[in-house]
């Protein structure tokens, strides 16, 4: 496998945009900016990053409460994206949608979905367009392990591997159902283990190691685009903050969030990187500049937006 | 040129026209493809269209109408069929989470055509779990748009139209109505979403009915016309969006309304009707309003006919409103 020295600094720098994205999000959020609640990936960004580093346009993504990293990694435009989270008139969804249905379907962000496990039966449905049209592209349906005991796990896993659909079933596994520790909710502590059970190929990686990512994601996308069929394909993830932006965590150890923080995808990332002298003194600086004027930018534009449009409350329930 | 059809039949019509007019709509659900449907809605499509358009499901009611959405999403337009309406629960995530909201929630980004068709209503002996009528539900939640054909010929016109929106649309087909004859023009013909229907003009009361009740209501209306009242039937055929001008309209020619469904009367769609005119029209009424619909229990098994509103129930209700 070679990649060029181009495509590995593009995930790091995209592991550093979902960062320094959600630390504003939740920043401003904080301050009261930002209505309604933040979910944040914080500490899962070779997921997203890794992910969808393997997609193209034209594939389409699903995903959560906890989206933000998924659609800024698949190219989703940073100030339209800001805009939605502020409640917005440009936002993508005029403000309608909010942090948790944040969707572009022109870089193929199907939808960020509120409820979980909602997403699972939708992404049969994406899948089985492109394999209707003869077309390559693939769609990827993030979800989580909390998911994986919801009802449509079940539906869509088995008629995803019945009829050989171009999906991959991305589970980020973080050991959390919002309060609720894993021990508590399923007897497996895997949940690739599940695949066998529909006949389909399940993988679980370090989520935290973007190779490793990359790698388990290129295969199940090659399988799903040359008409393999899905994959389950988990990866073990740390949740460093709480369910959603000011949760204290009191049902969790501090020992275990300490831990949990240890395993930084991006720091040991550039070290990688930079141990090969992919990464040069001065690039994650460089990066880092960029992603900041970007992220400036948007939400520069977000607060200069117009608010949600009164005229536009009653539009758009129908066609 | 007219000909006789069935109900089931004339559905069976409208799917296969729909499928080879446009290559995008394809049918999906449990037993559609080689068993041609658990009522024959969907007979002889697998051979016709293959099994791309023609596609059997697991048991998986939520899948079925997530695919639909999914599909939608990426512009196909999906003709999703639950086998019973019973069965709409399990999907109730999928339909009202998520169809029904994804235009709105998205900014308009998307359309859905999307239709759900499910056979509901008791007369079948099918029990309490497969024999609901849950039309007020489902009208309940913006987005979706509830039809409910009487005949044979508005199922056929409603289902082509239903294919043709770009929204989702919920068909419920009366399964006890399924093996009912009626007369449909040879060629094609579309009957709008939206509009009701007078089925028998009149000129002392108005009977606003749904799906099997239009039935009840006619001949509640020949039983009536005996006695020298002249009951007017307007068949409501759309549940959402409800067609307001039809209905002040025919009150406006009566002075007296009564709403007849099959679903329990309780929170049901004659409440939304008279609270309707009431609030609109309250001048037009000569007479308190009525509503005729199910006692406020589940579909009994054995006492079905018992259970089930009928013309005998129209016709009370009618001699009600005109006594008052």
């Amino acid at each position: 496998m070679s990649e060029t020295r181009n495509e590995q600094l593009a995930v790091l720098e995209s592991m550093v945009r979902i960062r320094r994205v959600e630390e504003r999000l939740a920043e401003l959020f904080t301050q009261g900016n930002i209505p309604g609640f933040i979910h944040v990936s914080i500490g899962q960004e070779a997921v997203a990053a890794g992910v969808c580093s393997g997609l193209g346009p034209g594939d389409s993504v699903l995903t959560t409460h906890r989206g933000h990293g998924h659609a800024v990694a698949k190219g989703i435009e940073l100030r339209r994206f800001m805009a939605e989270i502020y409640g917005r008139q440009n936002g993508f969804c005029k403000g309608r949608g909010g942090s948790m249905h944040v969707a572009d379907r022109n870089v193929g962000v199907v939808g960020a979905n509120g409820i979980v496990g909602g997403g699972l039966p939708i992404a049969l449905g994406t899948a089985l367009a492109s394999q209707y049209r003869g077309e390559k592209t693939v769609t990827v349906c993030f979800f989580g392990d909390g998911a994986s005991n919801e009802g449509t796990f079940h539906e869509a896993l088995n008629i995803a591997a019945l009829w050989s659909l171009p999906v991959v079933f991305c589970c980020e596994n973080n050991s959390w159902a919002q309060f609720t520790p894993q021990s508590s909710y399923m007897k497996v502590t895997s949940v690739a283990q599940r695949a066998a059970g529909y006949g389909m190929p399940g993988t679980c990686v370090d989520g935290s190691d973007v190779t490793q990512v990359r790698a388990a994601a290129r295969e199940a996308v090659e399988r799903a685009r040359s008409g393999g069929g899905p994959t389950l394909l988990e990866c073990k993830v740390l949740r460093w903050q709480g369910h959603y932006v000011g949760d204290a965590q009191k049902y969790r150890a501090p020992d275990d969030v300490k831990e949990a923080r240890t395993h930084d995808p991006i720091r040991s990332y550039a070290e990688v990187l930079g141990a090969a002298k992919v990464l040069e003194p001065g690039d994650l600086e460089k990066i880092e500049q960029c992603v900041k004027a970007e992220i400036d930018d948007a939400v520069a534009f977000a607060a200069a937006s117009p608010m949600a449009d009164p005229a536009d409350l009653l539009t758009d329930v129908y066609a | 040129m007219m000909r006789e059809t069935r109900y089931i039949k004339a559905i069976n019509e409208a799917l296969s026209e729909e499928m080879a007019r446009d290559e995008n709509v394809f049918v999906v659900g449990e037993d559609v493809g080689g068993a041609g449907g658990a009522f024959s809605a969907t007979r002889d499509l697998l051979a016709r269209f293959g099994p791309r358009r023609v596609r059997d499901t697991p048991i998986s009611e939520a899948a079925i109408v997530g695919i639909a959405t999914g599909a939608a999403l990426r512009g196909l337009r999906p003709v999703a069929e639950i086998m019973f309406a019973d069965f709409l629960t399990l999907a109730m995530d999928q339909i009202v989470n998520q169809l029904a909201k994804a235009r709105y929630m998205f900014g308009g980004m998307y359309t859905m055509p999307v239709v759900i068709r499910a056979p509901c209503g008791a007369g079948l002996h099918a029990g309490p779990q497969h024999s609901q009528s849950l039309e007020a539900w489902f009208a309940h939640v913006p987005g979706l748009k509830v039809v409910m054909p009487a005949t044979p010929h508005d199922v056929k016109g409603l289902l082509k139209s239903a294919i043709r929106d770009d929204n989702p649309v919920l068909f419920l087909e009366n399964k006890a109505l399924y093996a009912m004859k009626g007369e449909i023009p040879d060629g094609e013909y579309l009957v709008p979403i939206g509009k009701a229907e007078v089925k028998r003009p009149g000129k002392d009361v108005t009977v606003v009915a749904t799906s099997r009740m239009v039935h009840e209501s006619l001949e509640a209306a020949r039983i009536l016309a005996a006695s020298g009242i002249d009951v007017e039937v307007l068949d409501l055929r759309t549940i959402t969006p409800l067609d307001r001008e039809a209905i002040l309209q025919s009150v406006a020619r009566t002075g007296r309304l009564v709403v007849a469904h099959e679903a329990v009367k309780a929170f049901g769609v004659g409440a939304e009707i008279v609270a309707m005119v009431c609030e609109e029209r309250p001048a037009l009424l000569r007479a308190p309003p009525a509503r005729v619909g199910a006692p406020f229990v589940p579909v009994p098994f054995a006492q079905e006919k018992l259970y089930l509103p009928a013309a005998a129930d129209v016709v009370r209700a009618v001699q009600g409103v005109v006594s008052a």
